[in-house]
Parts: structure tokens; sequence; C-alpha cells
């Protein structure tokens, strides 16, 4: 086996296969690996691939060098050619074939396919290349195909189904050929044999590449020309195989061919472009996807769970193995569901393996899950994104392999494709926090407020000051939900302090009320220690600062109109006080209210009270903070006022859905008359609160009662002055958030109120407690 | 860098065994058969300390002249076993470890297969090409 002589052709074929195997690129030692598969490629026995091995010298150096790389292709054609292996076979055989290597493909196919990527999405395998005789078949085939692609798509030569046995294999020994052919002719066939073998690396051994889908796709119609030409020089010699024919070398078309394939990437991608990318979804095809996904998942952007997607496609009756194989493919972030993107590209996959195309290696760019980059990306390499990577399933395969960029995008790509993923997927994950709507719930401030808390009334100095800032501010200005939902501090000063704050900031002089009614809410609320209330609410009285009206439960004091109107007319403490007051209240409990109380009670009369500031407050704030009013109302009672007072009431009523307990409570203190008509008044205007509470109230808490009055006042005024919203309003807009804020108020006032008859149940309750333990301590006594 | 790469089922008998020098595949069954042995022990070892405790990557399992014997264990006691020779130069513990990582995955992607049902031999192409990438470098 020493001496060998080659033809030319053996020679230039024999170097570039040693080339392809000679990875390590040291020119002398071919890795046992790549040989290893490339003998397997012969189709021959075991055996005598281990035979020939033996007698190359190969077994012996542990290697192959060129010469015993060289010997051993010459005795795999001996052996191919049917003859016995001999030693003396080596030089004494003439006219060998050059030896066939079937399984090579997967190196030659992913070289070609590396090479020319573009062919392979291209081939519009359109009957030039006749469907794969059978499954068996096409798995030799699939290397050829996989050599076809990679044709180049720039010889225009027609495609021209090599009429031979397997109509694929042909082609991709053709292919083949003209790659070595073209490395030996032209450029630098080891440059090119080597720069396509290397993406084969991966691909070898046993189980044929799938490259089926390559050779479907590529149905490079130049290729086959030069592949029929090649063809045409070198007779198949055997049947079973396409002969890998050497002799293409020589074929000039090989010539052109290597050239092409030099600028393969180029070419191949704007020549693909011109080719039908056979992974290509038509429009109608994906319709039809979409809907069969609606009849699994009819959300689509939903999943399809892999069991679903397991009965589905076993019924297109294709082998488990390759429909395993399909959802590799298809299922891109492997997550055992399909998106619909990946549903599509699975069912893509099933029409084209049922119409015989062959599964590709990697999934075709075209049916690639839509990720936010990967257009971008795909069509920066390629101006034909579409044939470009999906073509060459098995150059994406060897990512390592140093093909041409193509190869390199792909795994960027499938990387990108990942990140991509993960990057959509959290993005959508982005949550925006719900703001919390610092004005909501204005009336917890108050309620908070209106709980128990040590009134250190200082109110006047409070109410004065917030009085003239009032004044000086601008009136106009709506008690600002600010104004509202500021918490009012428990702490009196602090309250009152923000109340002032309010005051400068709001401008408003309802604002100002609107402490004020903390101010008497609290006081009211807190009876027992209110120790100063009563003072402070005479202080407050006394310079004609408003007492903190009774209706903190109003707490409307924000109303726009009140505002206005006491801003209309400041009239000083008072009207400062009034202004506090005005709680907006809704139009609506107006006449309901008003009719209620206006029952002939006595509250009436503290409505009348209410009701005659309210008009006068109309005109002028101050009337509203007519604590004058209070005193009246509460010093006596002035039933003929009342009817005079309904009318007026009727807002003040209104307002009073807060201010109904404390009026009620007002009444209380009154008691006879306060009881009655509390309880009618508080009936009428609210939920009918424990009216024994209330007479129980009036008669413990004098001081809460006076403390209500004002805030009664004060809701009556704001009840008055109602009526003058709609004039004050000049725009619709202004109206509606008035409204909306007196709503508002009245909701604040009323659960203050609610606080603060809670409070007093609370009170009462425990009062009772307390007394029954008295009577039972008694009645032992009583019984002797 | 393996010569061999052995997937083992739960029940011990292989999923998926991949050797690269073709002639010695039997000899490398073989050798991962008796693998399996020490894998064993090293995961009774552990004793009462469940899953948690016990790391995943098991390392060498034991090192014959021509070859070192590394294993790995999933939580459902899949096992994967690699040969490598030892003529290489010292694969450091860190690319074991790697190799076993991506083994894991791969072999991951095969199990969310819904048409792979557990037990069957791995047939997967993907999980064959990264086998592959892993032993062909070696040899």
């Amino acid at each position: 086996m020493e001496s060998l002589t080659l033809t030319d052709v053996e020679q230039k074929y024999y170097s570039d296969l040693f080339v392809y195997c000679d990875t390590d690129n040291t020119k002398k030692v071919a890795s046992n690996g790549k040989v290893l598969d490339l003998f397997r490629a012969a189709q021959l026995p075991s055996e005598v691939v281990l035979q020939i091995t033996e007698l190359c010298g190969a077994t012996r150096l542990g290697h192959f060098g060129r010469s015993q790389f060289y010997i051993a292709l010459k005795l795999i054609a001996v052996a191919q050619s049917g003859l016995p292996l001999r030693v003396e076979s080596l030089n004494s055989v003439k006219d060998l074939p050059l030896p066939r290597f079937v399984v090579a493909k997967n190196e030659q196919e992913a070289r070609h396919t590396a090479m020319y990527p573009d062919l392979e999405n291209q081939g519009p395998y359109q009957g030039v290349i006749p469907r794969p005789p059978g499954r068996g078949q096409v798995k030799k085939v699939h290397t050829f195909y996989l050599m076809f692609t990679p044709l180049q798509p720039d010889t225009t030569s027609p495609v021209v189904s090599p009429h031979q046995s397997p109509p694929t294999s042909p082609h991709a020994w053709r292919k083949h050929k003209r790659q070595a052919s073209g490395g030996n002719v032209e450029r630098p066939p080891v440059v090119v044999a080597g720069a396509v073998w290397t993406p084969f690396r991966e691909a070898q051994s046993g189980p044929v590449v799938v490259g089926d889908g390559m050779w479907s796709a590529h149905s490079p119609p130049p290729v086959q020309e030069s592949w029929v030409s090649l063809k045409d020089t070198y007779p198949p010699s055997s049947s079973k195989m396409p002969p890998m024919h050497l002799s293409p070398f020589q074929e000039n078309s090989s010539i052109r061919t290597v050239a092409s394939v030099t600028t393969a990437n180029e070419i191949q991608r704007q020549s693909s472009s011109g080719y039908d990318d056979p992974w290509k979804i038509t429009d109608e095809q994906r319709q039809y996807y979409i809907n069969q996904f609606k009849t699994i998942q009819p959300d689509l952007n939903g999943f399809i769970p892999g069991s679903a997607a397991k009965e589905f496609f076993t019924k297109s009756k294709l082998p488990i193995l390759e429909l395993s194989h399909i959802w590799e493919l298809s299922d891109f972030d492997k997550d055992g569901a399909l998106t619909l993107d990946e549903f599509c590209a699975a069912f893509h996959l099933v029409v084209a393996r049922k119409n015989g195309y062959d599964l590709p290696e990697k999934l075709p760019e075209s049916l690639m899950p839509k990720l936010i980059d990967l257009d971008d990306s795909a069509e920066v390499p390629d101006q034909a994104p579409d044939v470009g990577y999906s073509g060459s399933p098995v150059e994406v395969t060897p990512n390592k392999s140093p093909m041409p960029s193509l190869n390199q995008t792909w795994p960027d790509l499938n990387q990108g494709n990942e990140q991509w993923e993960t990057f959509s997927e959290r993005s959508s994950s982005s949550q925006t926090l719900t703001q919390f709507d610092s004005n909501i719930a204005p009336a917890d401030p108050d309620t908070a407020i209106v709980h128990p808390v040590p009134i250190r009334m200082t109110p006047s100095k409070i109410h004065m000051q917030e009085m003239e800032l009032k004044r000086t501010g601008s009136d106009h200005t709506h008690p600002t939900s600010p104004l509202m939902a500021k918490p009012p501090e428990l702490s009196e000063e602090t309250k009152l302090a923000t109340s002032m704050k309010f005051v400068t900031a709001n401008s408003g002089k309802c604002q100002g009320m609107f402490h004020y009614h903390k101010e008497l809410r609290t006081i009211a609320v807190c009876r027992s220690n209110s120790g100063t209330s009563p003072e402070g609410l005479k202080v407050a009285a006394a310079p004609p600062p408003p007492p903190p009206r009774p209706n903190a439960s109003h707490s409307r004091s924000s109303s726009l109109d009140m505002n206005r109107n006491f801003a209309a007319h400041p009239t000083g403490p008072q009207q400062s006080g009034v202004v506090a007051c005005p709680p907006a209240i809704p139009p609506r409990p107006l006449p309901t209210q008003t009719s209620g109380p206006h029952s002939g009670h006595r509250s009436d009369e503290g409505l009348a009270a209410h009701s005659t500031t309210s008009p006068q407050q109309i005109p002028e704030q101050p009337n509203f903070a007519d604590f004058s009013q209070f005193q009246a109302f509460a010093a006596s009672d002035q039933p003929s006022d009342d009817g005079e007072k309904h009318p007026e009431s009727l807002p003040v009523e209104k307002s009073t859905e807060g201010a109904g307990p404390l009026r009620t409570v007002k009444i209380d203190n009154q008691e006879d008359r306060a009881a009655a008509t509390v309880n009618s008044a508080k009936g009428s205007i609210m939920a009918p609160p424990p009216k024994p509470v209330r007479r129980r109230l009036k008669s413990e808490d004098e001081l809460q009662d006076e403390a209500l009055p004002p805030k009664s006042n004060v809701i009556a005024t704001v009840l008055a002055t109602l009526p003058s919203i709609p004039r004050s309003v000049g725009k619709d807009k202004k109206a509606i958030q008035a409204s909306i804020r007196r709503n508002k108020e009245t909701n604040t006032v009323l659960a203050r109120l609610n606080s603060e008859l809670q409070q007093q149940l609370k009170d009462l309750l425990e009062e009772r407690i307390s007394l029954e333990v008295q009577l039972e301590q008694l009645r032992p006594f009583s019984h002797l | 860098m393996a010569v061999c790469i052995a997937v083992i089922a739960k029940e011990n008998y292989p999923l998926y065994i991949r050797s690269v020098p073709v002639q010695n595949e039997l000899k490398f069954h073989y050798t991962v058969h008796t693998s399996l042995d020490v894998v064993e022990e090293k995961i009774s070892a552990v004793g009462k300390a469940m899953a948690d405790q016990r790391e995943l990557y098991l390392g060498l399992l034991y090192p014959t002249e021509d070859y070192k014997v590394y294993g790995y264990v999933t939580n459902s006691k899949v096992k994967f076993v690699i040969v490598a020779d030892s003529s290489n130069t010292s694969l450091r513990d860190n690319e074991i470890r790697s190799m076993f990582r991506k083994l894991h995955n791969s072999f991951t992607d095969v199990m969310c297969n819904p048409f792979y049902n557990p037990g069957d031999t791995i047939q997967s192409k993907a999980f064959d090409s990264m086998v592959s990438a892993m032993m062909v470098q070696a040899s």
C-alpha cells in the first residue's frame, strides 16, 4: 500500500476529502472521527472499513496520514466497486471509480448548505427534484439534498432533476462533486472544501442528517444544470447511490459552481431572494393554521398545552419520531406549549412533511416565532432573510462551524430569540402601581379626627386666623379636595395648624370652615373631655368666629358655592366660620330634608336658624357663620321661624345629613323639644340613629350640643347656600366639579356623623351598663 | 471531550448511550454499567439528607488507566454518565459540570416534548447534536 498512484481526479478528490477530514489542519493527520464518518459514508460494511483501515496503515500509526488517507480512499473505491480488498489492488485496478460517500453528506451537505444557505430555502423544489421516493431513501437523500441547497443559485443551469435513481441524490452528489471539483479547479479547493466541510462536522455519524427539508428547499436550478452536466460526464456507476463522480470536478460547470461558491453567500442570498421560500407560510395557510389553533385554544394569545398539541398532531398520522422532531423544532421557547406562531410553524412542518418534504434540522427562519428583534437581526445579514437561514438547517446546526455569516447569524438569532423571548416576557410584566388617589376618602381624615381627640380648644385663635386668611384668600376657589382630603391631624393644634395652612394655601374660606368643622366635630365627639370645648366654643363664639360648626360631618366646607357665597361677603370671623362650614350639600337632600325636619320640630329651629342664615349667606358668607343664630337657636325655640325657615332650612337640611345628628344633639340640648324633633329630624334626615341615645346625649352633653348647633348652623348655611350654587356656577364643568365636591363633602360629613353617632352609642351603652350594674346592686335592697 | 456519554433512566436502563470510537462501544457500555454501582453508592451515601442537600453533580466516579468516569444525577434519579479520555488534557471540573448542565438542559427539552414518552430511548436530533458537539472535540 505504499505506492499509490492516483489519477488527477482522484488526487484532487482525495485531497479534498483529506482536507475535509483534516480538521486540525495539520495536513497530515486526519481526525479519526471524521475519517470514520467518511468511511461510514462510503456505505461499506464495517468489517470492510476496518479492513481498509488496517490496510492503509492507519491502525499502525494510530491516525490517518495523508498517504494513509489516500490509500483508504482508494480502497474504499475498490471495495465499492466490488473488488476484493487487496493491497495490490490499489495500484492494479485502473479506472477505478472514485469512492462514493453517502453518509458523508452530512458534512458535504452542511458544507454546501453553509455555503449556500439561501439555496436551501429556495429551492422551489418544484418538481424538478421529484419527491423523495421514500422515507428510507429519503434519508440517504437527505444528505444529498443538503448538498443541493448550497449549490449556487447563481448558476443558471436549469434545475435538471438528476435523472437518476434517487432524484435527490444526484443533486447532492452533484453538489458535492461540484464543491470538490470547484475546489480542485478553481479556488483553492481546500478552502472551499474545508469551508464547506467544516460545518458538516457536526452532522456526522450515522443517521442521515435531516437535511430533508433542505433539499426540498433547495431545488437549485442552476445546480442541477451543472449536475446534469456533471452527470453526463460521469456515468453513474451504481444505481443504488447516485454516483459521486468526481469527474465532475473537471467540469467547467464545477468551476463555475466553485466560483459561485466562493461568493456563495452573497450570491445565494441575492439569488435566494428570487426563490420562493418553501418554508414560508402563505396567507391562506396561515389563516387555516390560525383557525385550527382556535379550535384548540380560542385565545390567540394563549398557549396550546403539549398534550393537546400531541393529540392534534397525532391525527396527522405522522410517525411519532417525526412529530417529536417537529415539536423540537417548533417549540421555540421549550416550554412544552405552543403559541400561535409556534403552532403555525409546527403545522407547516407537518404539512410539508406530509407532502414529502423532509424536515429541516433547524427551524427555518420563516417559521420562527416572531420575536421582537428577530426580523431586524435576521434581515441584517441577509438580504433575503426568509431564505437565508432557513435554507440551511445543517449549516445552522453546526454553530461552531466557521461558516460564513449565515451560520453565525443563525446562532445569534437563536440566542437572540431566546433573549428576545425572555425580553418580551419580561416587558409584559411591567406594572404600574396603582396610584393611590390622595384625594380619596377625604372623609377619612375627618372621621379620624372625629374620634376622640382631646381637643384643646383654641379654636378662636385659629378661627380668627382662618377667617382672616379666608378673607384674604381667594374665596371662589372651591374648597379643594386637598382641603378635604387633608387628613386633619388629630391633635388639635395640628389640625388647626393644618387648617390654617389650608386656609393659606387654598385661600378658601371653605377650607377654613372645613377645619372648623373638624374642630367642631372633635369638640362634639369629645364631649367628655371638652372641658375647653365649651370654652372654646364660647370663645369661638365670642369673637364672632364660627365655633366649629357642629356639622363637622358636613365637612363640605369646600363647597364651591358656599365659598363663593362666603367670599362674597366676608363678614368677619363669623363669616370665616361660615365659610368654614359650608359643606357642600347636595341639593338633593334639600327637599327631602327640608320636608323632613321641617315637620315642626325643634330641629327646624336649628334648621331655621341655619336656613335663616343661609339665605343671608348666599349673599354673604359671614352670615353662614352666624353663630348668633346658633345661640339663638340654642337659646330659645323659634318655632315661629320654622315656617320661614322651612324653605330655608331645606338647604340646611340637606347639608345636615351630617348635621342632622348634630342638630339632633343640639336639639337634645333643648331637650324636650329637641327630642322629638331630633328624632323626627334625624329619622327623616338620616337613618334613624338611636333616638333615645340622642336624648341621653343631650342630657349628658350640653357642650356637645353646643358644639353641634354651630355645626348644624353651618350645615344649614351650607344648605342654604346650595341653591345659590347654580347661580354661582357659571360653567357646567365647575358645577359638576362642585357637585362632586359637595357630594364628597357630604359623604365626609355623613361619615363623620356616623362615627360620631357610633361614639355616642358606645358611650350610651357604657352608661347603661353602669346604670344596670348599679341597679343590680341596689336591687337586693329593694327586694328586701 | 468525552468519549462516551450515557443517560440512564431511573430504573437503571439506558435511555441513551453514545460513544465516539465506535469500535469500543461495548467496552463503554460495560464501563457505564459498572459506574452505575458507584452512582448508587454515592446517592445513598447522603442518607437522610434529601435531594436538596445532595448535589446533582457527583464528580469523578472512578478512574481507570484509560479514562475517567464522571457522574451526575437529577432529582428524578436520571443519571448522566460521561466517560472522558484520560489521555486528554485533564478536563477541569468546571468543564465537566458545564457538560452535565448542557446535558441536563437538553434532556429537559426532550422531556418537554409531548411526543416523548418517558422511558423511551432518546431519539431527539437536537439532543444528538448537542451530544455530538460535546464528544467530537475530544476524539
